[in-house]
């Protein structure tokens, strides 16, 4: 078995708003693996996006521990953070979340960006990706003429162009028709095949068959974890 | 699948040791600006009305600066012609009331003004004056043949032009010799030159004055506008043209009493003396000296039949009126920039709402809260910076148009366009950190959440 390159150990996660406070995840034990294709499943309000986004390290967990490779994200501070979300996670989002002003290239180019790679190397990769992704004929468009499908494909290849430990998706096909719903999938299932961990967020089953592995949530706790 | 089907086979690997841009600070500001660029091109119309707050503070500052320099430069230099250990008084006929009640008087001559009598006492009991220069002006027509001047005929001493900083251009100035033979010389202004000998040379030539001839020995140069001063203050010499004859001459000539048509009415004044230049040694006994001319002259005046200009008083004057004008200018210029800067911060929060999830995107991909705080900064202080720069190129030509058109002198000075601007950047980085500050507090998944 590959090394765990993801552990939850009993993640709580609570919010406070005046008076009521909310429960999102109320201990959650998880470990994924190198190569893992994982679906993260359950009703509304169960906690996925909650979780999704500690495993992002865009928030952190009220109690528990996050261990991101051989790093305790849970105790970094917000510039280590963002340096982690930078260089080590690439992220897919249900509504694409290009930046509107740039061009698919620039937006391709945004985490090399902030990790200070020489221009001219940044535009390589980047071209390269989004030819990988079919867009080669659209560098220079911006993302509103571009369709829902395509849009999304900009997104793969931004979350990729990082070389990520593990790439998150919450319900990336969740905007898109069943046709570009289906061409995402089929670049998750080849981008697992060349060895990327994938975790994504979906409510829909047939999502799901793709991964290898669903977890299912319910009230912010772990229900089933199932590998097929 | 289709053609279309993406073949991911050669993803990119990471580095064992990432590339890093050499001078990288320089890399990312070079981007950071380009970016800053492209989110203002994208509200273009918003942006520039933003930056025009700024492009019209700045903008007056200049022109405004220019202006008073100019003016104020124009009224030092009027001053400075008067000389500034000069002490000038001047007779002026006493108010028009008690001519009135004088007038039933008949044979009544209307006497009054500087004397030779506070000449002497002036020169012998007040310490610190070097020269004296007395004259006397008579209004009179100057005639070449038929050509005709109307002119100011100034009965002086041989050192007045020294005194006055009026130089001779051409030809010399009478002696000390001439003045005691009482001779029939004169020299005249350079603005009644062309009148009166447009053609044939002016010097040896003469001038008629009522019967008398006098003999051209010099012309004085130009004062352009420096004697505005002069004539302003002393209203009854208003005659555009000045001719300069010995006080000897002007003496025997016209005698103590002058005579003088005006209205249908004949008039007669006497004044000995129309003006007494004094001289002192040092700037720092003008003050002194002046007051102690004051009171020997109010002692033998009981009629306000004098008046004293101390060029020097004027100076500083002029100098307060200067440095009042600047704080005046200094708060409209703070007014107009703070404005502007409001404007600016403004329109940048609006900014920072509406880019809320573009921060948020940007978080997520790795940038750091300064990132954020640099990128939202850097697009402010292009904004001013930008106003600014067309702010300098406008209140450079608006001077440049005001001494076109309007024949004021302006000056505008090379470091106000340099200020200017600095603080234009300033009140960029001022008023663009607080939307940045917000910008940055965002927390990346509320902001991503973001409509
Ligand atoms: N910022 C927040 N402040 C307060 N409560 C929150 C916040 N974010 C999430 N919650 C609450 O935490 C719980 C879990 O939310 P979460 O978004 O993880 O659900 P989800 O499983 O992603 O639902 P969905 O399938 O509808 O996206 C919900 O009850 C939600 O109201
Ligand atoms: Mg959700």
């Amino acid at each position: 078995m590959s090394p765990p390159i993801v552990q939850l150990l009993d993640v709580h996660k609570t919010y406070q708003k005046g008076p009521v406070t909310v429960q999102a995840l109320r201990g959650v034990s998880l470990t994924f693996n190198e190569g893992e294709y994982v679906s993260i499943m359950g009703p509304s309000g169960c906690g996925k996006s909650t979780m999704l986004n500690l495993l992002g390290c865009l928030d952190r967990p009220t109690s528990g521990q996050y261990l991101l490779g051989p790093d305790d994200v849970s105790q970094m501070d917000d510039d280590a953070l963002s340096a982690v979300r930078g260089a080590r996670l690439g992220f897919i989002f249900q509504s694409y979340n290009l930046i509107q002003q740039l061009t698919v290239v620039e937006n391709i180019e945004i985490p090399l960006y902030y990790q200070d790679w020489p221009e001219a190397e940044c535009r390589e990769v980047a071209v390269e990706l989004a030819r990988l992704v079919g867009l080669e004929d659209r560098l220079d468009h911006k993302p509103f003429e571009l369709s829902g499908g395509q849009q999304q494909r900009v997104a793969i290849a931004r979350a990729l162009v990082n070389d990520p430990l593990v790439i998150l998706a919450d319900e990336p096909t969740g905007n898109l028709d069943s046709t570009s719903g289906a061409e995402i999938l089929e670049v998750f299932d080849e981008l697992n095949a060349l060895g990327k961990t994938l975790i994504l967020v979906t409510h829909d089953d047939d999502v799901a068959r793709h991964s290898h592995r669903t977890i299912r949530l319910r009230d912010g706790r772990l229900e089933s974890d199932t590998r097929r | 699948m289709t053609a279309a089907t993406p073949r991911l086979s050669r993803l990119p690997r990471r580095p064992a040791v990432p590339p890093r841009a050499s001078g990288f600070r320089l890399t990312r500001l070079r981007r950071t600006v380009r970016l800053g660029i492209k989110s203002l091109w994208l509200h273009r119309l918003r942006s520039m009305l933003t930056a025009l707050g700024i492009v019209f503070g700045v903008c007056s500052v200049i022109a405004m600066l220019a202006i008073g320099e100019g003016a104020s430069h124009e009224a030092q230099e009027q001053i400075k012609n008067l000389g500034s250990q000069n002490i000038i008084l001047r007779s002026v006929k006493p108010s028009e009331e008690r001519k009135v009640t004088d007038k039933a008087n008949q044979s009544y001559v209307l006497e009054y003004g500087l004397t030779t009598a506070d000449l002497k006492r002036i020169k012998e009991t007040i310490p610190g004056v070097t020269v004296v220069v007395p004259a006397r002006v008579m209004r009179e027509y100057v005639w070449n043949i038929s050509r005709q001047v109307d002119c100011d005929i100034i009965g002086t001493v041989p050192w007045y032009p020294s005194m006055r900083n009026h130089r001779v251009a051409g030809g010399r100035f009478f002696t000390e010799a001439e003045m005691d033979e009482r001779a029939s010389v004169c020299v005249i202004g350079a603005e009644m030159l062309e009148k009166l000998f447009p053609l044939e040379p002016a010097i040896g030539n003469h001038v008629r004055v009522g019967n008398n001839y006098y003999r051209v020995i010099g012309v004085m140069e130009t004062r352009g506008k420096a004697t505005k001063v002069e004539e302003t203050e002393n209203v009854k010499s208003s005659a555009p043209n000045r001719m300069f004859i010995p006080l000897e001459t002007a003496r025997i000539r016209y005698g103590e009493v002058l005579g003088k048509q005006r209205q249908g009415t004949f008039e007669a004044e006497r004044v000995a003396l129309h003006e007494v230049t004094v001289k002192v040694a040092t700037p720092d006994q003008v003050i002194p000296v002046a007051d102690a001319i004051k009171n020997v002259m109010e002692r033998n005046h009981k009629k306000k039949d004098y008046d004293m200009v101390v060029p020097l008083e004027l100076l500083k004057r002029a100098e307060r009126t200067k440095q009042i004008f600047n704080i005046v200018l200094g708060s409209i210029a703070a007014i107009s920039l703070l404005v502007g800067g409001i404007g600016i911060m403004n329109i940048m929060l609006a900014s920072v709402t509406e880019r809320t999830r573009e921060i948020g995107i940007r978080r997520a991909l790795g940038a750091r809260r300064r990132d954020i705080i640099v990128q939202f900064l850097i697009e402010t202080v292009m904004l001013a910076g930008a106003g600014g720069l067309l702010g300098v190129a406008l209140g450079v030509a608006i001077p440049h148009f005001v001494s076109r058109f309007a024949g004021m002198v302006t000056i505008v000075t090379f470091w106000s366009p340099i200020v200017a601007f600095s603080i234009s950047a300033l009140v960029g980085v001022i008023f663009g950190i607080y939307p940045a500050i917000r910008a940055a507090q965002m927390d990346p998944v509320e902001a991503l959440r973001h409509e």
